[in-house]
């Protein structure tokens, strides 16, 4: 449904073919669709503005190298400008990089780390999670608490977590109030000597002055040496008022943005950067208590100018797809051999990996194919039904397609409630594809995708996750 | 009764037995669509009880946690200071830009920002901003008078997706199935729909079918003793499907009225949790072809341009057929409603305006808009 900045600067610098520096006419219409972009990605409309304004100055008079289109050579500019105001360094390495990987437990134990946030922003599964990244990565004792005493079962929530983490939760008092719960946790830290004290507070609004309060008397009480604000990845305009005011009043030293696996462009990353100049330190990706990755400014880029998450998606592919079953279908590659049933096993994956047009948006530059996707009908429905195709095969025919004559092709068409002439392009398909396959055997390490073209109208293979 | 369970295979035409005309589920959407007259008929039954006509007359609310988050005024105030906190900037905006001023294409182009900067989106922005060109370009504007119009052509476009959910006391019970993202407050909602149909006297069941987050069965347990109702719920990770078709089987059985199912919250870009999804709405078919009767997709109000993916999504994968946005009370506006109506056109059952089990309001076009534009209604 969005159009990657790449594809969008690209119509405007068509017309122009002209070498040289970037004129502010050029960049002025750039620019203009860069907004666009980053407004599409719910980066708030202030940060947007100074955004814009500082690229300008940058890319005015700035020359075009040689290898680079004017359309390539601004997306260039955003893209470096973009990861340095995420806190990034454009050349892949990381101005936060001290804070990367971790948080600040520099400090006489125990250690506070508070989580505040907004109602539903997943402060309780985060604690849950970092907990359990302390405990494994960093060997420290945690004990978390919950000072929620206002939705119900949230501090149920927070022992079922302590559980399944293996991490020791403050037992509940019935009818305390916040900041006593917050102040026997580290006394209770202190005593039983652990390294730290996580507090996962009750959601709360911006505008809630009762509230927000209390969070700063809290953070008052156990003077944490991170403050964390948890924040969803999905979030709109609104994400620069919510974490100014809670840097405003609370005072934060860093971001942890949650439901990054969803498909939200993540803008409110760089308004909350930006407004607050706190770094985002993490990042949840998953539902699963281990799904909670360090920032990188880089990836986040890319998302929010759409020009798609490679390293997302060959994550994805390395979830579903098994080591083993990868490496066997590799051999056969080698040997150039791939069936029908290698290739209905590839459909299977590729189903498993989630929605088809989904994946592909998470590829760089295929925006410019979505067209043709579109009109080829690449969805889960055609990859199941494909599968179908082969399932309705005998195993000897699966591994041998030239034993399909036309009556047995009736038969497969019948079984699967498809026609011949599906079949029939399932089977070129598969030609192809093996074609390709063979290729890619003989090239050995160097990969499907440096393998030249594919043929016109093919799904991609998944590669498998060796390269 | 087994009578009664094929009834509405003839979706849309059929004529349920014992019940008006307007009660054919296929006919709903036709039942409101003149506002002018919101009286339900009367064994349908639904958000129209609530007092909406004269919200600031809405009395105090009581509290489930007496005391313990202080004095936060009428739902009303609350959903004015929580839009009025973030709408200072935008109305703050407005002012400035077209005191004594002509509205021209510069005019124009700033107003738009401000409301992009209301969530409204790009395309749903430049089309209100459009609409106002048409009708003032070149005009001698006030601040007044710009926002009057802004907020008019909001409520128009929300006003065909102003519905109220309607109950169809002849389904015995009538299903209501609530799924979104995480996080989104589909538990809080569904107790408020209990509340708020205990209230007109209708018997309710709800099913915890968020059967895998930590501790999500236990919440709805609480909302369900303090609503009154019974809760039907399984250990954490039993299947959520056969727990929606038992408790469906078994509030047929005790021929409640209502049966509210929870779902765990999931991000749409994951197939195999939509693929649960879409298994609850299968076996609740296999109890009834009509069920679930409704599906309401709960939406966040602090969520951006994001929204569009989810509603569309979900709307693949099930048959929503209404959404109720959460945290209206927050300093977020909500306004990708705004563009959701333009594109969708799904009805908005409801908003959310607090913690408490009360805090639901009909959702009123016109108020909404001008809430959003700083304007008393």
């Amino acid at each position: 449904m969005f159009e990657s900045l790449s594809d969008r600067l690209g119509k405007i610098f068509d017309r122009l073919n002209k070498r040289g520096a970037l004129s502010e006419a050029d960049v002025s219409d750039a620019l203009r669709e860069v907004r666009v972009a980053l407004l599409e990605a719910d980066v708030a409309l202030p940060v947007v503005k100074e955004f814009i304004a500082s690229v300008r100055t940058r890319a005015v008079g700035q020359d075009v190298m040689r290898s680079v289109t004017p359309g390539q050579m601004v997306v260039k500019i955003v893209n470096d400008y973009l990861i340095e105001m995420l806190g990034g360094k454009p050349d892949g390495g990381d101005a936060d990089a001290a804070e990367r990987g971790g948080l600040n437990l520099a400090g006489t134990p125990p250690v506070a780390v508070l989580l505040v946030g907004l109602q539903g922003s997943g402060k309780t599964t985060t604690a849950g999670k970092i907990a359990l990244r302390l405990r494994k990565r960093e060997k420290k004792r945690v004990l978390m608490a919950s000072l929620d005493v206002y939705r119900p079962a949230a501090q149920q929530q927070l022992a079922v977590l302590g559980e399944q983490t293996d991490t020791a939760v403050l037992p509940i008092v019935a009818g305390e109030n916040p900041v006593a719960i917050a102040e026997r946790a580290m006394e209770s830290g202190r005593k039983q000597g652990f390294d730290v004290v996580i507090l996962d507070t009750a959601g709360r609004l911006s505008i809630d002055q009762a509230m927000m309060d209390e969070a700063a008397a809290v953070k008052a009480a156990v003077r944490p040496i991170e403050s964390l604000l948890v924040a969803d990845a999905m979030t709109g305009q609104d994400a620069v008022n919510v974490a100014k005011a809670f840097h405003d009043r609370v005072g934060l030293s860093g971001i942890v943005l949650t439901r990054v696996d969803g498909d939200a462009r993540g803008g409110a990353a760089l308004s909350m950067r930006a407004v607050t100049g706190m770094p985002i330190k993490l990042i949840g990706v998953g539902e699963k208590l281990d799904a909670l990755e360090a920032f990188q400014a880089d990836r986040i880029a890319g998302r929010i100018l759409g020009m798609g998450d490679v390293v997302g998606l060959v994550e994805r592919a390395s979830e579903v797809i098994q080591r083993e079953d990868a490496e066997k279908l590799a051999n056969k590659l080698a040997k150039g051999e791939f069936t029908l049933e290698d290739m209905a096993a590839q459909f299977k994956q590729l189903r498993k990996m989630g929605d088809v047009k989904g994946l592909l948006g998470m590829l760089p530059g295929i925006a410019k194919m979505k067209k043709q996707i579109a009109d080829a009908k690449v969805d889960d429905r055609m990859i199941a039904r494909q599968e179908a195709i082969i399932l309705s095969m005998t195993p000897r025919e699966r591994r041998n397609p030239k034993l399909l004559n036309a009556s047995r092709r009736r038969r497969i068409a019948a079984g699967s409630g498809s026609t011949v002439a599906d079949v029939n392009r399932l089977l070129k398909q598969h030609q192809q594809m093996s074609a390709m396959m063979k290729k890619v055997g003989k090239l050995g390490k160097r990969g499907l995708l440096g393998g030249g073209g594919l043929p016109p109208g093919m799904m991609p293979p998944m590669p498998p996750p060796r390269f | 009764m087994s009578g009664k369970d094929r009834r509405d295979e003839g979706q849309g035409g059929a004529q349920v037995p014992g019940a008006t005309p307007a009660e054919v589920p296929g006919a709903r959407p036709a039942e409101y669509a003149d506002h002018g007259a919101p009286e339900a008929p009367p064994p349908s039954r639904g958000l129209s009880e609530i007092p909406t006509e004269r919200p600031i007359e809405a009395p105090a609310l009581e509290r489930p946690n007496p005391g313990e988050r202080g004095d936060r005024g009428g739902w009303l105030v609350r959903l004015k200071r929580g839009l009025g906190s973030s709408s200072e900037k935008l109305t703050g905006g407005i002012s400035g830009l077209f005191t004594r001023r002509r509205l021209d294409d510069e005019a124009l182009e700033d107003l738009e920002d401000l409301l992009i900067g209301a969530d409204l989106g790009v395309g749903t922005a430049a089309k209100i901003a459009g609409a106002l060109a048409k009708s003032r370009f070149n005009q001698e504007v006030t601040a007044e008078d710009v926002r009057g119009a802004v907020a008019d052509e909001v409520a128009k476009l929300l006003e065909p997706v102003a519905q109220t959910i309607s109950i169809h006391e002849a389904h015995k019970p009538h299903v209501i199935l609530v799924c979104g993202v995480n996080g989104s407050g589909k538990t809080t909602t569904i107790a408020k729909l209990a509340r708020l149909f205990k209230s007109v006297g209708l018997e309710v069941i709800l099913a915890a079918g968020d059967t895998f987050r930590a501790a999500a069965t236990e919440q709805l347990q609480i909302w369900g003793k303090r609503a009154g109702c019974e809760v039907i719920a399984r250990a954490t990770g039993a299947d959520a499907a056969s727990l929606a078709y038992d408790a469906y089987t078994q509030a047929r059985s005790q021929r409640a009225d209502i049966l509210i199912i929870d779902t765990a919250g999931r991000l749409h870009n994951k197939s195999d949790l939509m693929g649960e999804l879409k298994k609850i709405e299968r076996v609740l078919k296999k109890v009834d072809p009509a069920a679930p009767h409704d599906c309401i997709l709960v939406l966040d109000a602090t969520v951006g341009q994001n929204a569009h993916a989810q509603v569309e999504v979900f709307r693949e994968m099930v048959a929503v057929t209404g959404l109720v946005v959460t945290k209206v009370d927050g300093s977020a506006k909500g306004g990708v409603v705004v563009a959701l109506a333009e594109r969708f056109g799904l009805p908005v059952y409801a908003v959310g305006v607090g913690e408490g089990m009360e805090d639901m309001r009909a959702f009123e076009a016109r108020s909404f808009a001008r809430s959003l534009l700083g304007l008393s209604s």
